[in-house]
């Protein structure tokens, strides 16, 4: 499953990326292993707003598909 | 000659950091008011200097606000640029401040390593110390020291702490470069970047062959410098780059995945954490504030308020200024010899630039919403709301600012377009923007409304108040379809990543948004000025010379040159409904739109040899008959002049600015033609639709 499958509050672990992902977001700490939790979601569904190490970071869908996680237990 | 750093020496100290850091606060903590704000050549990027506060000969130069130095941006361009001493003009800094958030130490670092990989005196500035201390964060600053090599200063430059001690690194001895920083490249990256760092031309120091090796394997901009400076490391970085891509080494990802290794553990050995984990007060406020429908309606209560805001409040201070300019004009013609100087001086200049100061208090309270908006963080969270809807038509979260700012005035709605990454999403907003109305149209929208239209109640609301807003909204409108068009037609494609940081919520900096709307406002009233001082001298030359031999006042708007020219080109704008006068009008507005009420006082003016007791501009239009008896305004007339301003780009600053910004003529003479060509088709359709309704 992507980011864009979570559902707010989730608490998820990145564990890969599509090759095509941007490489603002791997500069901006969303790489494989880190902890990331989907926040909320834009009043229309869209951007996301994530917390990843320690901020808030805004992504759109379509770059938070290509982001792969595993929800944590 | 090259600096040895010694205090006699001229010392180029460079801010360095991420947006949201306090880096502003800093710089101007460090620099007092002794700032020099310009452009880099050729970008349209903001370069910031200033002079160290009490320590003469040391220049500080303030970087753009970025995440990352490998250039994809024009901020990163021009942060990459300086520090390695590719910017023409600016010599290598001696020494780097790299500014960090202590609340969010692990992605900041980032920049950091980045800074040490250049292998330039590196000092770091750990801000925002009181935030940290607030949320619970310790950072140890000994062993973060340590862990990077590099002194480092705890600081709240907001409050002032810490503030000596960096003043103290700066302008004491510089401190060695620091060591290698100990990051590691993936193994199956790492031999390429060797090979690389050996196959660079001899001439790159020994301890930048590493960063300028890996700069060029993995971003292509680096690498298009060394086609020409090196032909031979250019070849062999391509062949580098087949073989790991055969090989499948995620090369360009390689350079992020082994900063975060080392600094993932740096951050988690120096910060620790107190037990609690309640929410903080920034995290409260966006439940709020991006709330799905809280969110949305508390954004519209903010623009409402600017609004507001910038129509009523600014009045008494547009009276005043309007009362001054009158009195200053006043003041001057006995002291000028009558006739010619006196109107130059007083009727052109000073009047043509009045009419120009007049909106600077508009102009101010925008700035200073805008700067608040700016320094608190709520910027980010409108781009955040809005996104979707603005990406549906064409533009992108970051086009909201803009497209507010221009309500005031094009000329910092088109500027505050930087803040948009990407290219394409920057010129189209630059294309539409000049569509909102403008302050500089409401003297035009005031007066036909005010002449032309009933004052008729409609439920609650008067018809004049609803036309006024038609017409906002009109514009608007436009703006957004122009928008689509430019995204559907011309500029195809995705729109620009929208990768960004919702920063914290911090209280303002009241000095800092001060500056800003100083700094702003400075640059508006002298372009703004520039041109309209010399064009209403111009415009007043046009407008009263040949003279009329009769001496008649009443001839002499029409044998003026002015009036030639609208009587030359009344056959075109016969269709809009307009005669010579209005034509000739529309003529000289074509600078800047707020002349035509001026225009038509001299044109209307010109009739009557009485000055003091004059009807008023209003009265004047309304009685005013043609040729063949009937009245020359209707509400046809009316309503094709008001679109035709709501539409028509008739501004020289705001071209001024579009060429500056978008590099060029091309850009700017479609937007004039496209926005002009706009108001002719729609000014004549509502003249013949008013008129088939009656109104004519």
């Amino acid at each position: 499953m992507t980011l864009a499958d979570l559902h707010p509050g989730d608490a998820a672990t990145v564990t890969g990326y599509a090759a095509d992902v941007p490489e603002r977001v791997l500069e901006l700490g969303l790489l494989p292993g880190t902890a990331v939790t989907l926040v909320r979601r834009a009043p229309l569904g869209d951007p996301l707003d994530l917390r990843v190490r320690g901020f808030h970071l805004s992504l759109r869908l379509a770059e938070a598909r290509l982001v792969e996680v595993t929800p944590d237990a | 000659m090259p600096d040895d750093g010694g205090p006699s020496m001229r010392r180029r100290v460079a801010l360095a950091g991420n947006p949201n850091v306090g880096k502003t606060t800093l710089f101007n903590a460090l620099t007092g008011l002794r700032q020099r704000v310009g452009n880099y050549p050729g970008v349209t990027v903001e370069r910031k200097t200033g002079d160290l506060s009490g320590a003469p000969g040391v220049e500080i130069v303030d970087l753009p606000g970025t995440y990352s130095l490998t250039p994809r941006s024009r901020d990163e361009r021009v942060a990459h640029d300086v520090l390695t001493g590719r910017m023409a003009g600016e010599p290598t800094p001696d020494l780097v401040v790299s500014v960090v958030d202590a609340t969010n130490l692990e992605r900041n670092l980032y920049l950091t390593s980045q800074l040490l990989d250049l292998g330039l005196p590196v000092v770091v500035a750990l801000n925002l110390m009181d935030s940290a201390d607030a949320q619970g964060l310790m950072v140890d600053v000994a062993a973060l020291s340590a862990a990077l090599g590099v002194p480092v200063v705890p600081m709240a430059a907001r409050t002032g702490q810490g503030v000596d001690d960096l003043l103290r690194a700066i302008t004491g001895d510089l401190p060695a470069p620091p060591p290698r920083p100990a990051w590691t490249l993936m193994d199956a990256v790492e031999p390429a970047v060797e090979a690389l760092a050996n196959a660079l031309p001899p001439d790159v120091p020994p301890r930048q062959r590493r960063s300028e090796a890996l700069g060029a394997l993995t971003s292509d901009v680096l690498l298009d410098a060394w086609a020409t400076r090196s032909p031979a490391f250019h070849a062999e970085v391509l062949a580098q780059r087949d073989a790991l891509d055969a090989a499948r080494a995620p090369y360009r990802q390689a350079e992020m995945m082994g900063r975060y290794g080392w600094l993932t553990g740096i951050a988690r050995a120096v910060v620790t954490k107190r037990a609690d984990d309640a929410p903080t007060v920034s995290d409260r406020l966006d439940r709020v504030l991006t709330h799905r429908i809280a969110g949305p309606l508390l954004f519209l209560a903010l623009l409402v308020l600017i609004f507001q805001a910038v129509f009523s409040w600014a009045t008494p201070a547009m009276d005043a200024i309007e009362t001054a300019i009158t009195a200053f004009g006043d003041l001057l013609r006995p002291l000028l010899p009558n006739g010619f100087v006196e109107g130059l001086i007083v009727d052109g200049a000073v009047t043509g630039v009045g009419n120009v100061l007049v909106f600077l208090p508009q102009i101010l309270l925008l700035f200073f919403f805008l700067g608040l908006m700016e320094d608190t963080g709520y910027m980010a969270r409108t781009a955040f709301i809005m996104d979707r809807i603005m990406r549906k038509l064409g533009l992108s979260g970051g086009s909201v600012v803009p497209m507010i700012s221009s309500y005031a005035c094009a000329i910092p709605g088109i500027m505050a377009a930087r803040t948009l990454s990407n290219e394409r999403d920057r010129i189209i907003t630059i294309m539409v923007v000049p569509l909102m109305s403008c302050s500089a149209r409401l003297p035009v929208y005031v007066l036909f409304i005010g002449a032309f239209i009933p004052a008729l109640a409609v439920g609650p609301f008067s018809l004049q108040g609803l036309t006024l807003v038609g017409l906002y909204l009109l514009g608007t409108l436009m703006a957004f379809a122009a928008a689509w068009v430019l995204r559907r037609f011309v500029f195809q494609g995705d729109a620009g990543l929208f990768v960004m940081e919702l920063p914290p919520y911090r209280l303002p900096q009241w000095k800092t948004v001060f500056y800003r709307m100083i700094d702003r406002a400075k640059a508006f009233v002298v372009r703004a000025g520039k041109i309209i001082l010399g064009l209403s001298m111009v415009l007043w030359v046009l407008a009263s010379y040949p003279k009329h031999p009769s001496g008649d006042a009443a001839q002499q708007a029409e044998y003026s040159v002015v009036g030639r020219i609208g009587k030359a080109i009344e056959p075109a704008m016969r269709p809009l409904g307009y005669d010579w006068k209005i034509s000739a009008a529309i003529v000289t507005s074509f600078a800047a739109r707020e002349v035509i009420v001026s225009s038509l006082a001299t044109i209307y003016s010109a009739g009557d040899d009485a000055t003091e007791d004059s009807p008023i501009l209003r009265e004047r239009l309304q009685n005013d008959v043609g040729a063949d008896g009937l009245p020359v305004y209707s509400i046809a007339v009316a309503l094709s002049l008001l679109i035709f301003y709501v539409f028509a780009l008739q501004c020289m600053s705001t071209l001024a600015i579009a060429r500056r910004e978008l590099g060029g003529w091309k850009w700017p003479a479609v937007m004039w033609l496209y926005m002009t060509g706009l108001g002719y088709v729609f000014a004549f359709a509502a003249y013949h639709a008013a008129r088939a309704m009656g109104w004519g």
